[in-house]
């Protein structure tokens, strides 16, 4: 059971970002490394201040990305799960699909999606739900096959008919599964859309880092860096919030006696 | 409150049924009488539940017949009670008892009132809204029970309902069974004599692979009998000498 903390739950992730801004400090005093390779977090912050207005805006374009991704590819991963628990067909044709998906790296179609969607948001949209459409559909394909078969059972005895049987039995029973998806889902959408933008864009954060980068504005880079992986988080917590709001009766269990 | 047309009884014939070319049935008959209770006692693995299975059209695969006495198809006029309780962790006690409704599209002010009763009935007034997973395996026993009830279909099929409660529940709840399903045909799955012999019209006793079902015992008097009743004792040491017999013979 749970040990008596020593910092209250809530509080947890503020010390988790101290510590590791801690740490970062620590490590910037003790290697002496030059602050072009890694600038402290106090330059860090100096320069997320003074770019604040450009950083917004870049990473505005980089979230709506992250978002639009998150939305189609939960949508098509669903509709996805949905048609392969209940047609055959679909199960034979999408299988096959699903993994091409999941086992061609998105590095490897950046180049392709770019050339075919143009340098704007679509191409790195498209890389999003191509990154988060695998995670989706395996878990709440899984989440609806393994509904309890004495419940559908119940159900059938009961008369419901096939659509009720999917409405009350097994979309919610699907739903701690697809919950996992999403987390997962949350987690690396970002990722898609970053590395659509580092392929070929003229906006977003993945943008911005590059050219900072080459502009040797290694702080604005980091600057940029820090508030993806802000963006990021907010996105996960976020989503793992709604998640557990829409599973009250999934008792989730807390970090410290997951055993997951 | 029996329902308007008397419900129908109910006869298997000749069922036939395969587990991995194991054959669990093979030519098995049983007739279950209308409007009576007809229990069905025997050893585990004999195959009840999958005999319960059967009439409530949940075997596919099954060869032979289920028939019904007026000769209507018997989906819609069957209730199913199984082992598990099969309460969805997502809805409240009075949500999981009112399922069928929901599942049909047919809840109503008037059924909700039902349901609410018939979970003061089964004790759960102080749970009517918690979810199943704060309740005990003998409460979650008996909201599947009440869900059962507000089905109110002339056709129950029980599987092993009460196993899970305490001696004083399970013999209230039995007479609330009782009392409720009078005058409906009733097919119980047991494995316990005493309850057989307490509810049953027909006692079958049910043994071997394939499996074969005996004849039916009857017990005297109006159902549900007393515990202590002498008759019901006498009997219950009959059904349990020919119980052990059937479990000897099912293991070879």
């Amino acid at each position: 059971m749970t040990a008596p903390a020593m910092v209250p739950a809530r509080l947890r992730p503020l010390a988790i970002f101290a510590g590791l801004l801690a740490v970062w400090q620590v490590v910037v005093l003790l290697t002496d490394v030059p602050p072009f390779i890694l600038p402290d977090p106090l330059r860090v912050a100096r320069s997320l201040a003074e770019n604040a207005e450009l950083i917004a805006g870049h990473a505005a374009i980089t979230l709506t990305e992250i978002v639009a991704g998150f939305l189609i590819g939960t949508a098509v991963g669903m509709g996805s799960a949905l048609a392969m628990s209940y047609f055959r067909p679909a199960r034979r044709w999408l299988m096959p699909v699903l993994v091409v998906s999941q086992a061609v790296p998105v590095f490897a179609l950046a180049p392709i999606l770019t050339l075919w969607l143009g340098y704007g948001m679509e191409s790195k949209i498209a890389m999003a739900v191509l990154i988060i459409y695998f995670p989706v559909t395996a878990a709440f394909y899984d989440g609806l096959r393994r509904t309890s078969p004495g419940w559908v059972d119940l159900a059938r005895v009961m008369n419901a008919s096939r659509w009720a049987q999917l409405r009350h039995i097994r979309l919610p029973a699907a739903l701690p599964a697809l919950g996992s998806g999403l987390r997962v889902a949350a987690a690396v959408a970002p990722i898609g859309a970053v590395v659509g933008e580092w392929v070929g864009s003229s906006a977003g954060l993945g943008y911005l880092m590059l050219h900072a980068n080459a502009r040797v504005q290694i702080e604005l880079m980091f600057a940029a860096l820090f508030v993806l992986a802000i963006i990021a988080c907010v996105l996960y917590f976020t989503l793992d919030a709604a998640v557990r709001r829409m599973l009250p009766w999934q008792p989730e269990p807390t970090p410290d006696e997951d055993t997951r | 409150m029996a329902p308007s047309p008397p419900p129908p009884g109910i006869a298997i014939r000749n069922a036939g049924l395969e587990y991995g070319g194991v054959a669990l049935f093979d030519g098995l008959s049983l007739e279950v009488p209308a409007a009576r209770w007809t229990c069905l006692l025997g050893p585990s693995g004999v195959g009840k539940t999958t005999l319960l299975r059967l009439v409530a059209g949940l075997e596919g695969g099954a060869a032979g017949e289920v028939a019904f006495s007026d000769a209507r198809p018997g989906t819609t006029r069957l209730a199913y009670m199984a082992q598990q309780d099969l309460l969805l962790p997502w809805l409240t006690v009075t949500e999981n008892v009112m399922l069928g409704a929901r599942l049909r599209g047919e809840r109503n002010a008037a059924l909700a009132e039902r349901a609410r009763a018939l979970v003061a009935r089964v004790g759960l007034a102080d749970y009517a809204d918690a979810l199943p997973d704060a309740c005990s395996g003998g409460m979650r026993q008996r909201a599947a029970l009440a869900r059962t009830l507000i089905e109110d279909r002339p056709v129950v099929l029980m599987d092993e309902p009460f196993s899970a409660l305490d001696a004083i529940t399970r013999l209230q709840l039995q007479e609330l069974a009782a009392e409720m399903l009078a005058g409906r045909t009733v097919l119980l799955v047991t494995h316990d004599p005493l309850e057989a012999l307490r509810l049953g019209h027909s006692i079958h006793v049910m043994t071997g692979r394939p499996a074969r079902i005996g004849d039916a015992l009857r017990p005297p008097g109006a159902a549900p009998r007393p515990a202590g009743d002498p008759a019901v004792l006498a009997q219950q040491a009959d059904l349990l000498a020919r119980l052990t017999a059937a479990a000897a013979e099912t293991a070879q």
